[in-house]
C-alpha cells in the first residue's frame, strides 16, 4: 500500500507545494468564470432584482463552512486514531479557512437580508446554527493556541472537533425546531435545482473556486507548519 | 464497578461538604444573575413571565460553567487524578462518577432553587414545576458535556475563560429544549415533547460523554 507514503512530512512537503500551486491557479480561473457568469450571464431574479446576485458568494461559502468542519473533524479523528502528524496538521490548517468561510457566509447573508428581509440579522435557525458553527471554530482554534505542547494540543483539539461534529446535527435540528424563517434549500441532490441553469452554473463555479482556494491555502499553511517545526 | 462509582461519589460529596463555600459560591452566582435581570429589563410582570424560563436557564448554564473549572483541578494538583488514571478501575466509570457527583453538588441545588426564582418572575405554579423538571433533566447533560471541556483545559493558563468558550456553544441544544419546554407549556401546547428530547439527550450524553472525558483526561495528563 502506498497510502502512507505521503503521510511523512518529508515526502508530502514537495507534493503539497505542487498541489497548492495548481489549486491556486484553478481557484483564480474558476472565480473569474464564476463571477462572470454570476454578474453578466445569469438573468435578473423576478422577485429580488439584482440583489440576489450575492448568492454566488453566500451559498458556496455556507457550503464550505459546514463541509470544512466535517473535513477538519475527520482529519483530527484520523490523527487521533493513527497517530499521524500530518493529519493533525491538516486539521489545524483547515480551521482558519473554515472560520473565514463561516464569517463570509454570515456577512454576505446579513447584507442580503437587509434589502430582502428588511433586517441585518434575525434569530433564524440557519443563521443561528451558522453563528454557533463560527463559535465552534473559534473554540477549536483557541484551545489549540493555548496549549504549548504540540502533541497535547493536536490531540486535545481532535477530541473537541469530534465532540463538536457529533453535536453539530443536534444543534442544527434543535435550532430549527426553535425558529425558522430562512428559505429551504434551493439545491438538493434528489431533485432538479429550482433555479435558472445559468444561476446554478455560476454557483457551482464559485463553489469550485472556493474548494480550490481552500485546498491551496490549507496546504500552504501545512507547509509553513512543517517549516516551523524543522 | 458499582462499588467504585459509589465510593467515588461518596468521596466527592464528602469533599464538597468540607468545602461548603465553593458550592455556595456557584449557587449564589445563579441566584444573583437571575435577580439582576428584572433590574436590567424592568419589572413589568408580563415581560418577566415571558423571559423567566430563558433567564433562569441561562443563569443555570453559567453557574454550571463556573463550578466545572474545578471539577478535575484539585485532583490534578494533589496527584489523585494520576492514581485514578493508573488504577485498575475503568476510567469511564471513574469520570462518570465524578460527573454524577458534580451534578449532585452543583446541579441538584439549582433544580431545587429554580421554583423559588420562578416566584420572583411571577411564573404560575405548574410552569415552575415544569421548569424544575426541565432543569432536572438538563443539568446532568451540562455536567457531562462540561466535564469534557474541563478535562481538555486541565492545567492551562486562563482555563476558566477557555472552558466557557469551548463548552457554551455545545450547551445550545440543552438550552433550546429546556427553556422551550417551559415556553411551550406556557403557550398551552404542553412541553412534553421537549422534555422527552431532553431525556433522550441525557441518555446519549450519559452513554457517550464518559469516553470523551476519559480520552481528554488521558491527553491532558500524559
Amino acid at each position: 500500500m502506498k497510502w502512507f507514503w505521503y503521510a511523512s512530512p518529508e515526502t508530502f512537503f514537495p507534493l503539497a507545494g505542487t498541489i497548492a500551486r495548481i489549486c491556486a491557479v484553478a481557484a483564480a480561473v474558476f472565480a473569474v468564470a464564476g463571477l462572470y457568469v454570476g454578474f453578466f450571464v445569469a438573468p435578473t431574479d423576478a422577485q429580488q432584482g439584482e440583489v440576489y446576485r450575492i448568492i454566488f458568494i453566500h451559498v458556496p461559502a455556507a457550503w464550505m463552512s459546514m463541509f470544512l468542519y466535517v473535513l477538519m473533524a475527520a482529519w483530527a479523528a484520523l490523527g487521533l486514531a493513527l497517530n499521524t502528524r500530518l493529519s493533525a496538521m491538516m486539521a489545524r490548517a483547515l480551521a482558519p479557512t473554515g472560520a473565514l468561510f463561516t464569517f463570509i457566509a454570515l456577512w454576505t447573508g446579513s447584507l442580503w437580508g437587509r434589502p430582502t428581509w428588511g433586517t441585518f440579522w434575525v434569530w433564524d435557525a440557519r443563521l443561528t446554527s451558522e453563528l454557533i458553527l463560527l463559535f465552534l471554530y473559534f473554540g477549536f482554534m483557541a484551545l489549540q493556541a493555548s496549549i504549548e505542547d504540540r502533541r497535547r494540543s493536536d490531540r486535545a483539539g481532535a477530541v473537541l472537533a469530534i465532540v463538536g461534529a457529533v453535536n453539530v446535527p443536534i444543534i442544527y435540528y434543535s435550532v430549527q425546531w426553535w425558529n425558522t424563517l430562512h428559505q429551504g434549500a434551493s439545491v438538493s441532490f434528489s431533485r432538479a435545482p429550482s433555479m435558472a441553469a445559468t444561476m446554478f452554473t455560476g454557483m457551482i463555479l464559485m463553489a469550485l473556486a472556493f474548494w480550490m482556494y481552500s485546498i491551496a491555502v490549507s496546504l500552504t499553511r501545512v507547509r509553513c507548519m512543517m517549516r516551523e517545526e524543522k | 464497578m458499582v462499588e467504585i462509582a459509589r465510593a467515588l461519589v461518596c468521596r466527592d460529596l464528602r469533599l464538597a461538604l468540607r468545602r461548603r463555600a465553593d458550592v455556595a459560591t456557584a449557587l449564589l452566582f445563579f441566584v444573583i444573575v437571575a435577580s439582576l435581570f428584572p433590574l436590567g429589563v424592568g419589572a413589568e410582570p408580563n415581560l418577566l413571565r415571558s423571559i423567566a424560563p430563558g433567564v433562569i436557564w441561562v443563569a443555570a448554564l453559567l453557574a454550571s460553567i463556573l463550578s466545572l473549572a474545578r471539577l478535575f483541578a484539585d485532583d490534578f494538583a494533589d496527584g489523585t487524578l494520576e492514581q485514578m488514571l493508573l488504577g485498575a478501575a475503568p476510567l469511564g466509570v471513574v469520570v462518570a462518577a465524578k460527573a454524577a457527583a458534580h451534578w449532585l453538588v452543583c446541579g441538584l441545588p439549582l433544580v431545587l432553587l429554580a421554583p423559588l426564582l420562578a416566584l420572583q418572575y411571577d411564573l404560575p405554579g405548574p410552569l415552575a414545576g415544569m421548569l424544575a423538571l426541565s432543569l432536572a433533566l438538563g443539568t446532568p447533560v451540562l455536567s457531562l458535556i462540561g466535564a469534557i471541556g474541563a478535562a481538555l483545559t486541565l492545567g492551562l493558563r486562563g482555563g476558566g475563560v477557555l472552558l466557557s468558550l469551548l463548552v457554551l456553544p455545545l450547551y445550545v441544544p440543552v438550552l433550546v429544549l429546556g427553556a422551550g419546554s417551559v415556553e411551550m407549556a406556557s403557550a398551552g401546547l404542553g412541553g412534553q415533547g421537549q422534555l422527552l428530547l431532553l431525556a433522550a439527550l441525557l441518555v446519549v450524553a450519559a452513554a457517550a460523554a464518559p469516553w470523551a472525558i476519559a480520552a481528554a483526561l488521558r491527553i491532558s495528563s500524559e
